[in-house]
């Protein structure tokens, strides 16, 4: 796996981490390759790539990287909720042009770590992770709706 | 109508403080100009050619009177005392400034409005038959499925950065009062032979460049799956839809590119997934937000008159003008409505020499006082950009006519030749190649001074100034299109569109004209209509059975 140390990114440069695992420190491979290989614990998609072609690797994959090159494509969100709604329960990082303003979205997808190209100003993230006390809509994450509260017994 | 509970007061409200916080990163440099884009694009803002522009969203184009009487504050305190009421329902403030924004956003937060995802790569404003609630054709009052979706669609995390913005549209009659099929998806409210209600979706439709008829996906969604389907629909789209250009990013494109069949195959099979992952709100939303929408306590109708009455009563009081006055507006501007004794009453913006869809705040008052005072607090924003009291009892149709005539805005031109659909063009936008407004002032003009208006009846006129069509120009019985010919505005002319059940494009008669040119070509157009018109027919019928040739020989022959 020689090119995999080019390709993902270390926990050193995690920004933010919603998990209690240890992070794993794999070398990350292609989905094409993820695909062809036994053993590859860690993969990384890149917006083009169809998330559902990892489902039947998902039990030994710790670590999924979705990859955004522009924050404008939003691929990577239908790829994280795929994945999350297959019952993916490892790490899945959000990597790239990952902005302050993305970042409550990602995290209603199911992303659980933001490792961002640049370095996002703390209090601005802690902000933008805490804008919504309320969701309107059932997501990847857990969290009760708008509509469910409403019609609680 | 609908009325916000604490939840989605709080959404609102905790969008104008993100919005506030994210000018003020702006302000400070740390976000850059394209990075803030994206996001006051979300919050309604534009950069036009020669000020931000705001566009707020009116739900399904309903709202009360305390509401337009707030557009109406907003206009004088933020802007020039207008506003532009738009295709999409909404209606647009030209010259905002951007430190004012988020005070203008915060002012609307107060009496439950807001301008989320009037703009950008995302779920748009809902609309919906501007009639809803009161047309005497409709299976059902749509707006509660059409708050269902904009609740589903606001802030949704998956579908905010998709290939290109999205517009939904939600009817409940056969009739299509809203151009159903030309949006991304259109959805019809149904009932199967068992009674119950569904939804037909239409996926694939919109103008633009690339002028699609969406095709029809799904005869009938059970409507406790509504949210699903379309929740299918938009995943498909937002990992498949072409990101590569611009121009071919629309949904449109995707489902031309796969076909409807196999589009239809990939919704299904993602729909199958969804409906056992659940994402559907439970089902006790609907009725939840449908008791909102619960018809108003109408009078007795003997305590109205049915439209006969109306013209024996006026008929005798000369300062009505029945001829020429307060029936000519009766006959034109309103439409039956499902209870007996009352109608809905069409407040054209259009008057003639005016500017499509420009309403002052004066006026704005005027209309927000009659709606509180004669139709149940409800006003509605049609898609022709029009204004619209939905529920009038007949007998006080005198009284609001006279206060309408009195604001000008009495003309009695719906579905005219008058009653143009026209976007801003070049004297605002800044993507525009010919100017549009001017061009609809002059041809009001012309018909009403010839006074062929009248005589010519139904005849929907659209332009738009570029090709991006805002101005419905492929949907017009006549189309027209501003273009930069070099350097010099030139306009095509096209014929045979229409927005309705009859849905069709127009087509182009042949090389454009310029201004006054134009002017003369749809003269020469209607010369032809009324040589060659059988007994009752309409514009576009006679178009249709006759063919372009006729109209191609009078323009180039």
């Amino acid at each position: 796996m020689v090119e995999s140390r080019d390709l993902g990114t270390s926990p050193d440069e995690v920004q933010f981490r919603f998990r209690d695992d240890e992070p794993v420190d794999h070398g990350t491979v292609t989905v094409d390759s993820c695909c062809d290989q036994t053993n590859a614990t860690a993969v990384r998609i890149e917006p083009g790539d169809d998330a559902r072609l990892l489902l039947p690797f998902l039990d030994r994959l710790a670590l999924v990287e979705v990859n955004f090159p522009s924050f404008t494509d939003g691929r990577g969100y239908s790829a994280a909720r795929i994945l999350r709604e297959a019952d993916y329960t490892g790490e899945l990082r959000a990597v790239g042009d990952v902005l302050i303003d993305q970042l409550s979205h990602m995290r209603r997808c199911g992303f659980d770590s933001f490792a961002p190209d640049k370095r996002l100003d703390e209090g601005d993230a802690a902000r933008a992770f805490a804008t919504w006390d309320n969701v309107y809509q059932r997501a990847t994450d857990t969290r009760r709706t708008i509509a469910d509260k409403r019609h609680e017994a | 109508m609908y009325q916000y509970d604490s939840y989605d007061q709080a959404m609102v409200d905790a969008r104008v403080e993100e919005f506030r916080d994210q000018a003020r990163r702006r302000m400070e440099g740390r976000l850059s100009e394209d990075q803030f884009k994206p996001l006051r694009l979300m919050n309604g803002l534009y950069l036009q050619l020669h000020a931000y522009m705001l566009r707020v969203a009116i739900p399904y184009g309903t709202l009360n009177a305390r509401q337009m009487e707030a557009l109406a504050d907003i206009a004088e305190k933020y802007d020039r005392g207008y506003g532009h009421f738009t295709t999409r329902q909404n209606i647009q403030y030209n010259w905002i400034k951007l430190e004012d924004a988020a005070d203008a956003l915060a002012d609307l937060a107060k009496v439950e409005m807001h301008a989320i995802q009037t703009s950008g790569n995302c779920i748009r404003n809902i609309s919906a038959d501007h009639f809803a609630g009161a047309a005497a054709d409709e299976v059902t009052d749509p707006r509660p499925y059409a708050e269902l979706l904009r609740q589903w669609s606001s802030f949704h995390p998956e579908f905010t950065y998709l290939p290109r913005k999205f517009k939904f549209c939600v009817i409940a009659s056969a009739k299509d009062r809203a151009a159903m099929r030309l949006h991304d998806i259109g959805i019809r409210i149904v009932q199967n032979a068992a009674g119950e209600t569904g939804a037909q979706f239409y996926v694939g439709g919109g103008m633009g460049r690339t002028p699609m008829i969406a095709p029809l996906v799904r005869d009938f969604v059970p409507i406790d799956q509504l949210i699903t389907y379309a929740e299918a629909c938009l995943r498909v789209y937002n990992r498949y839809g072409r990101r590569d250009n611009k121009f071919k990013a629309r949904i449109k494109i995707l489902v031309h590119e796969l076909g409807a069949a196999e589009c239809t195959r990939q919704v299904e099979e993602e729909f199958a997934h969804l409906l056992s992952v659940g994402v559907e709100p439970p089902r006790e939303e609907l009725a939840r937000i449908a008791e909102y929408f619960a018809p108003p306590t109408f009078r007795h109708p003997s305590e109205s008159w049915d439209l006969e009455q109306l013209q024996n009563k006026a008929a005798g009081d000369p300062s009505l003008r029945w001829d020429d006055g307060f029936g000519l507006w009766v006959r034109r501007n309103t439409h039956p409505h499902r209870t007996q004794g009352y109608v809905s009453a069409v407040i054209s913006l259009k008057p003639v020499g005016g500017i499509p869809g420009d309403a002052t705040a004066d006026q704005m008052r005027i209309v927000a006082k009659l709606a509180r005072e004669y139709s149940f607090d409800e006003l509605r924003v049609m898609h022709t950009q029009n204004l619209l009291l939905p529920h009038v009892r007949i007998a006080d149709l005198p009284v609001i006519w006279a206060a309408l005539d009195a604001a000008g805005l009495a003309a009695p031109n719906m579905d005219t030749i008058e009653d143009i659909i026209a976007c801003p063009g070049l004297d605002y936008c800044s993507l525009a190649n010919a100017r549009s407004i001017p061009l609809a002032q002059r041809i009001s003009e012309r018909f009403a001074q010839t006074g062929r208006t009248e005589v010519v009846g139904e005849l929907k006129l659209k332009i738009s100034g570029c090709i991006n069509a805002c101005g419905h120009h492929h949907a017009g019985h006549i189309g027209i299109l501003g273009v930069d010919r070099k350097g010099t505005e030139n306009y095509q002319l096209s014929l045979g569109g229409s927005e309705a059940e009859d849905v069709s494009l127009a087509k182009i008669t042949g090389p454009g004209f310029d201004e006054d040119g134009v002017i003369a070509a749809v003269e020469t157009v209607t010369d032809v209509y009324l040589d060659a018109r059988a007994d009752g027919e309409r514009f576009i019928d006679t178009y249709r059975r006759i063919g372009m040739e006729p109209f191609k020989e009078a323009l180039y022959g």
